[in-house]
């Protein structure tokens, strides 16, 4: 398996979703060889081995092209001059490549599963050296991390050629495996739809929500306000200035509002402004990148959720939130929201009905116990098991036959 | 001994639906009912217009020539007053049609709330006052007095039935549940618990579904329903008893079951079939009752509906949400009333109506059984959100134009 980044050295969704497919398929009795391009214990991972395919350290900035396309790396191993190869990700990507054609030299696989465009180049080589059937798993595409435009077009053309090469794709959403239908023009019967899913299991770690974390915020909640919550990484894909709008416009009907925006990214300081543009600066909270206790304690303190993702493939995180008992509002361009019925959904561009939604579910007690309550029965029916049961069949039956 | 008679009760409504009604339009936009998309699923002109070539033209013409056809033919219409506003600003003609069929003086309209409510649950008095709207709006435009009621979506229980007995009716419609039945068939008139002169007629579901439910279901194993087939059942069920009291929604002959599916020459053919022994006839529900004394007496101490496999209320009573709107809807009551605010009485009257608190309901949601929900909406939470926002305009107009009522309900 051709991976970017496993916990707790990733910096998003790509991580988690690597670790529980890989983790429930080993359950079921797959062997699994996992290469990562950074060298680091994994603690807790011992259903598979896990191979570094370079000696970097790990990188959280920018999450080295998983999330965008920057090519600059940001941090080197401590004390360590990277190697002159390694000062940018297609060097980090060509190492990749070469430990991996060596490793399927070596040994014996059956497949080869490569996700997202960071390791189809590898994923293409070991095709080409091994004829071992290929499956591509795209967790995002560039058109989702370029906010809809075609993005970087390196990354699109080895996008292009990872998915023409691939024996079978695996997308985490309709959404996804239209756009890759659509804008890569691969044949539909060649890309299926493969969920995330959560594991409310890897919440049960003596987690116990404490109030001071957010004390600021409990005491809005005292004097009756909700509190509206975003945990993402600030950039243009994530729809966020249109979040700030409404909820603007929401304050304007009713005032018992806060925004509680949890994470990081280039567009931090534009949001900040905008809040104080729009006379909301006291009711927006800006809490800087949060891990661990800070992480889940922002899902606890919040009421209502909002993904308002311009483009996003799956989003983890709605079911996260879900899990801490938050409603939630999804806009039709995300790929969760396939999977969920008891939601808000809006367009991302629709500020005026995220406004309608955030002051009803503000307003009605009712509503907003009816969401919450009722997308509990619906998150949790999203099982990794199931997810790996559908992989395994992929597996099975790698290649499709071609009818002349 | 009488004529073994077939009671056909066919219910008429359309309600007025909640336009995609933002916190926006709310004090600005007093507009609720009329949907600026002409082709939404909540322009409720589009829809009567649509549904009126589907089902209420063809329906009534065949009604008028089954009528014609057999001097034994008869029908019974509950036609709610939401539905009859509409047709009297879109669909005139089809108001003349439903006058010519009372005018043969074998069609008998019903009685009910005219606003197709679930008032009798939350306002006695403001329940009597759409039944009285409701009679007096039937007798201006057909000239006939009510003489049997049915409360909207057939909810009923003991206490009204006692109700509808001090009022003066000799009927009441509900439904032929087993559980309440037991071994006793819905074949027969019974007496109400704890009334004196009025006549209960039950509704027989099995052969009611069939039609209304079932007929177009290609999955079924009876599929295709002929009327060959309907008649063996009809009198499989009946044998030496009165009645088969067949009821259901006017909208099943042409919009639940489409032309196509063959529901129009299949009640043509059924109609003359059982006419043509000369043992059977159709009765009006007044006639049914007329004709037949009680069985024994029935008693429902719970409500019980036409709805569900449940048969209770909790399509429209069934959640928070439901409860909440329905409680606020209902709190402005006097308030509303002494403004003597005829638009604003009305409106307020119009978002009484059941569908309301129908498209609200999440028991199929949440199951992902959404196929189950008949709404114009893509949500029950949306469908709450914009009734919500309704009532919120509604609490506005009071406060801002008649300096009553608080903004926070």
């Amino acid at each position: 398996m051709l991976g970017w980044e496993l916990p707790p050295h990733n910096s998003g969704g790509l991580g988690v979703a690597c670790y529980h497919l890989s983790k429930a398929l080993a359950l079921k009795g797959v062997a699994i060889d996992f290469v990562v391009p950074y060298e680091a214990e994994h603690e807790g991972i011992d259903f598979m081995n896990i191979h570094a395919a370079t000696p970097l350290s790990p990188i959280h900035k920018n999450g080295m092209g998983a999330y965008d396309s920057a090519f600059t790396l940001q941090t080197e191993k401590e004390g360590k001059v990277a190697p002159s190869d390694l000062k940018d990700i297609r060097g980090v990507q060509r190492r990749y490549t070469t430990y991996v054609e060596q490793l399927v030299k070596k040994e014996k696989y059956d497949a080869i599963h490569a996700h997202d465009w960071l390791t189809m180049e590898a994923g293409m080589r070991a095709k080409e050296l091994t004829d071992l059937p290929l499956i591509v798993h795209v967790h995002a595409t560039e058109f989702d991390r370029a906010g809809g435009n075609s993005g970087n077009p390196i990354v699109h053309e080895i996008e292009y050629q990872g998915l023409m090469m691939a024996d079978r794709i695996v997308a985490v959403s309709s959404i996804t495996r239209q756009i890759i239908i659509d804008k890569y023009g691969i044949p539909a019967d060649k890309v299926e739809v493969l969920y995330n899913a959560i594991d409310v299991t890897s919440f049960d770690d003596g987690y116990d929500y404490d109030r001071r974390t957010y004390k600021y915020l409990e005491g809005l909640k005292q004097e009756g306000y909700t509190i509206i919550s975003a945990v993402t990484r600030f950039t243009i894909q994530k729809g966020l200035a249109h979040l700030v709008r409404a909820v603007a416009k929401a304050s304007h009907k009713y005032d018992r509002i806060a925004l509680l925006l949890a994470g990081d990214g280039e567009q931090r300081d534009e949001l900040i402004a905008l809040a104080a543009d729009l006379g909301i600066s006291d009711k927006v909270f800006f809490t800087g990148f949060v891990r661990g206790k800070q992480w889940r304690d922002a899902y606890s303190v919040s009421d209502v959720f909002v993904l308002s993702s311009v483009s996003e493939p799956f989003g983890l995180t709605a079911l996260e939130a879900a899990h801490h008992d938050n409603a939630l509002i999804i806009t039709n361009s995300s790929g969760v929201g396939e999977v969920l019925n008891s939601i808000f959904r809006y367009d991302f561009w629709d500020e005026n009905r995220l406004a309608d939604q955030i002051v009803g579910i503000a307003t009605s007690p009712a509503l907003k116990e009816s969401l919450r309550k009722n997308v509990q029965n619906e998150y949790a029916r999203l099982s990794w098991h199931d997810v790996a049961e559908t992989c395994l069949n992929v597996y099975k039956r790698p290649r499709l036959e071609v009818y002349a | 001994m009488s004529k073994r008679g077939i009671t056909l009760y066919l219910h008429v409504h359309q309600p007025y639906r909640v336009r995609e009604y933002s916190v926006f339009d709310a004090s600005v936009d007093h507009n609720y009912f009329v949907d600026p998309d002409p082709i939404s699923g909540a322009n409720n002109q589009f829809i009567l217009e649509k549904v009126a070539d589907k089902s209420y033209r063809p329906m009534n013409a065949l009604l008028e020539k089954m009528l014609h056809a057999h001097p034994e033919f008869k029908v019974s219409l509950s036609i709610t007053g939401t539905f009859i506003d509409q047709v009297e600003q879109w669909a005139p003609d089809v108001l003349d049609s439903f006058k010519r069929l009372v005018a043969t003086g074998r069609v008998e309209i019903v009685a009910e709330t005219y606003h197709h409510s679930l008032a009798f649950f939350f306002s006695r008095d403001e329940f009597e006052r759409q039944v009285e709207m409701h009679r007096q709006k039937i007798r201006e435009l057909f000239g006939v007095e009510t003489q049997v009621f049915r409360n909207t979506e057939l909810a009923y229980n003991d206490s009204l039935a006692q109700w509808a007995d001090d009022y003066g009716f000799k009927g009441i419609l509900a439904e032929g549940w087993d559980p309440i039945l037991d071994w006793r068939t819905p074949n027969f008139v019974y007496q109400p618990e704890g009334t004196k002169n009025i006549g209960l007629l039950l509704k027989n579901y099995r052969l009611s579904d069939d039609l209304a439910f079932r007929f177009s279901n290609q999955s079924w194993q009876e599929w295709p329903l002929t009327a060959d087939k309907y008649t063996q059942w009809v009198e499989a069920s009946i044998q030496d008893q009165p009645l088969i009291n067949l009821f259901m929604d006017y909208e099943t002959f042409g919009e639940h079951q489409w032309e196509d599916t063959g529901i129009f020459t299949f009640f043509e053919e059924f109609i003359g079939r059982w006419v043509s022994d000369p043992n059977n006839t159709f009765y009006t529900v007044s006639e049914a009752i007329d004709a037949n004394k009680p069985a024994g007496v029935i008693s429902m101490p719970s409500t019980v509906t036409w709805a569900d496999s449940e048969r209770d209320l909790t399509a429209w009573l069934g959640n928070s949400m439901q409860h909440e709107a329905m409680r606020y809807v209902y709190s402005m009551e006097n308030d509303i009333l002494r403004t003597n605010d005829a638009t604003l009485i009305s409106d307020w009257r119009r978002l009484q109506t059941s569908d309301h608190a129908y498209y609200m309901c999440t028991k199929w949601f949440t199951d992902g059984d959404v196929h189950a929900y008949f709404s114009p909406y893509s949500s029950p939470y949306d469908a709450f959100l914009y009734y919500i926002n309704a009532i919120r305009d509604v609490r506005w107009r009071l406060h801002e134009n008649h300096n009553t009522g608080g903004l926070s309900g």
